[in-house]
């Protein structure tokens, strides 16, 4: 199924790369709030006005009507239309981190707001809050899945390669690693690492905690490898002709363990942005006012929120999307 | 029988490793309890460091260990600094709790998972093989959170299962099989989320195991001698594709308390989630060794009880046994 992997890939590849250029694909930042549009339900898109049908969409500024003591509802100011631009300039960010920018993909004139997933209870644009949540999430899934197979790697190499007694000791302590509930052990970590920290900080500790406790399973795997291969006849030839154990290692098992790291990585990255994301939901994580897709979900943990603002269940469908992709691309590269 | 004795030593290992490893990540943390009450002007210093030595956390690393280990043979793990008592009766109060929801959901997801498994193995190719590593490969993919958070939107808004908790605020004046019933629905809720999760994942093993008997030289003999399909599958296939099937359990039991202390946190179910969650916040040391300890007896304890199943199961292992002795 060559064919198939290849479509997952340049869908994650696709997905990757918005949100690399979240700034530039979101209309607004991240952390801007506007305290009169609390609440606000997707903008509607619309076509049609009293003039006949448009080719280009425009919206309408929404306004918030208190009525009474009840939440208030959103009304549309009908008289003028604001049609949506492409490629027009709002809100600086930084495009990959480096060079300031304020182009985006598209928007539209203030006042008007175009808001295509809501806004959540601060007033801030839920669309770009989940691209730029999405960052920190996938990034701390790839940092830690990097990790773990970093350190399942060598150590499950040393393991198979010498063998013996550090074989023996590494692999209890694999057992040890497996035979835990990752989300309690996750936890208890957590509790060891000071509450309060900056956003970066956390971010660090928090990849390397969740990689560091996933890499048994990849140095099981690639142990057996090593095991198997240590005594082939090239393996041997290579020895006998006087090579080092780490150029043996490097050059001729190592290349050998890269499908299945390969397919780890795919199974691992979704469930290490699930960790994180698990995290944040607790409060354990990447903090306000930071988006991850965590924390944005937290704010479900009310039930009148969860209820009536359904716009906000828009992380959890971010979520859904990168997870099931990599998982069918663990699937084909497992089975193929 | 000596390899149960020899599980068991396993076990004692792992529990001792564990509580090893859980010292040294204290020893390597910065900061305590008592660093949020250093911020507060009104207690003193000195207050604070006779509190310290109360509790020994002034003790060096080999001290403090020795005393809890001491205290763990006790049965207290130690002392809760937040809630001033002993931290097993603590953890055991809600542990049950835990206990009952992930043990109706591992039986439930057994029961659902084998026979499905089975069913979609039998018919390779066909229609409901395909529909069932369709949906379990969604499935497995979506993250438990995710799944959680939708369900419970759904309960909310259409009001069909009560919310929070175990029981119902009137529930006192119920009979018996009422009070029966109260629980049974604040219990579905969370048992259909973490089912949901975990199936998806068993019937790829099943179907899996099974599958790989299938293929075997002596299912495909028994065929060939005109056996008939059901009878090959179920006399000559399933007894040896349930050991693999069965020494998932013990894995099955620690995803599935990972699973039920994020459920619990979400669905309010008052077990060792939420307590684990609100110790982690506070940094109430020992409650979370404690927290961890309890959770890994209860996954080392289901890897046990497979284990013994699979000596019941499997003659192989039987003759193993007998030929290390």
């Amino acid at each position: 199924m060559r064919s198939k992997t290849a479509i997952l890939i340049a869908a994650l590849a696709g997905v990757h790369i918005i949100l690399l250029f979240a700034g530039f694909v979101a209309p607004y930042d991240a952390a801007t709030q506007d305290r009169e549009l609390p609440y606000a339900p997707p903008t509607r898109l619309h076509f049609k006005d009293a003039s006949g049908f448009h080719l280009r969409p425009f919206v309408y500024a929404s306004k918030l009507v208190l009525d009474g003591d009840q939440a208030g509802t959103y009304q549309e100011d009908r008289t003028h239309a604001y049609p949506v631009q492409f490629l027009l300039y709002g809100s600086s960010y930084r495009l990959l981190g480096l060079h300031g920018a304020s182009l985006h993909l598209f928007g539209v004139v203030e006042p008007a707001k175009i808001l295509i997933l809501g806004t959540d209870g601060y007033g801030r644009d839920e669309f770009s809050r989940v691209l730029f949540g999405g960052q920190i999430s996938v990034a701390a899934g790839l940092t830690a899945t990097l990790i773990a197979l970093l350190a399942g790697g060598i150590l499950g190499s040393i393991a198979g390669y010498y063998g013996r007694w550090i074989d023996e000791s590494l692999m209890g302590v694999t057992e040890l690693f497996l035979s835990l509930p990752w989300l309690y052990f996750l936890l208890g970590v957590r509790a060891f690492l000071p509450l309060h920290l900056s956003a970066l900080r956390t971010f660090f500790l928090l990849t390397s905690v969740i990689g560091l406790i996933g890499w048994a399973r990849p140095a099981r795997l690639v142990r057996g490898i090593v095991l198997s291969s240590r005594n082939r006849n090239y393996v041997l030839a290579a020895r006998g002709f006087g090579a080092s154990d780490f150029y043996i290692l490097r050059r001729h098992i190592m290349p050998q363990t890269f499908g299945v790291l390969l397919t780890q990585a795919a199974l691992l990255v979704p469930q290490y942005i699930a960790a994180e994301v698990t995290l944040s939901f607790f409060g354990l994580g990447v903090s306000e006012p930071v988006p991850s897709w965590g924390n944005m979900l937290s704010a479900l943990q009310q039930y009148s929120v969860l209820v009536s603002y359904g716009w906000l269940l828009a992380p959890a469908g971010a979520l859904i999307i990168t997870s099931v992709l990599y998982g069918y691309l663990a699937d084909t590269l497992h089975s193929g | 029988m000596s390899y149960i004795a020899r599980r068991l030593v396993r076990a004692v290992l792992l529990l001792i490793g564990v509580s090893a490893l859980c010292f040294l990540f204290t020893e390597m943390a910065p900061g305590t309890f008592f660093d949020e009450m250093r911020m507060n002007p009104q207690i003193s210093p000195e207050t604070i460091s006779a509190l310290r030595s109360r509790y020994g956390l002034n003790q060096p690393l080999l001290v403090r260990y020795g005393r809890w280990v001491q205290s763990a043979l006790h049965s207290d793990l130690g002392y809760s600094i937040a809630y001033n008592v002993p931290v097993a009766p603590l953890l055991w109060s809600r542990a049950k709790n835990t206990l009952l929801l992930t043990i109706t959901a591992l039986l439930l997801t057994w029961l659902i998972s084998v026979p499905v498994g089975v069913w979609a193995a039998s018919q390779r190719g066909g229609l409901l093989d395909r529909a069932v590593t369709l949906l379990s490969s969604f499935l497995i993919s979506v993250p438990e959170l995710v799944i959680a958070v939708g369900l419970l939107a759904a309960v909310v808004r259409w009001r069909i299962l009560p919310i929070g908790g175990m029981r119902s605020s009137d529930v006192e004046g119920l009979s018996t099989s009422g009070k029966l019933q109260d629980l049974l629905l604040h219990l579905a809720l969370p048992t259909v989320i973490l089912v949901l999760g975990e199936t998806a994942v068993i019937v790829r093993h099943v179907r899996s195991s099974v599958l790989e008997v299938l293929d075997a030289p002596y299912v495909q003999a028994a065929c060939g001698f005109g056996i008939k399909p059901r009878r090959v599958l179920f006399r000559h296939a399933l007894p040896v594709a349930a050991n693999p099937a069965v020494s998932l359990l013990g894995f099955s039991l620690a995803g599935l308390l990972s699973g039920s202390m994020m459920v619990e946190v979400v669905c309010g179910w008052p077990g060792l989630g939420p307590l684990m969650l609100e110790a982690t916040l506070s940094r109430d040391l020992y409650l979370v060794i404690g927290g961890i300890m309890f959770s890994s007896l209860f996954t080392l304890g289901g890897g046990m009880i497979a284990d013994i199943l699979l000596l019941a199961l499997d003659p192989r292992i039987r003759r193993e046994g007998s030929d290390a002795q």
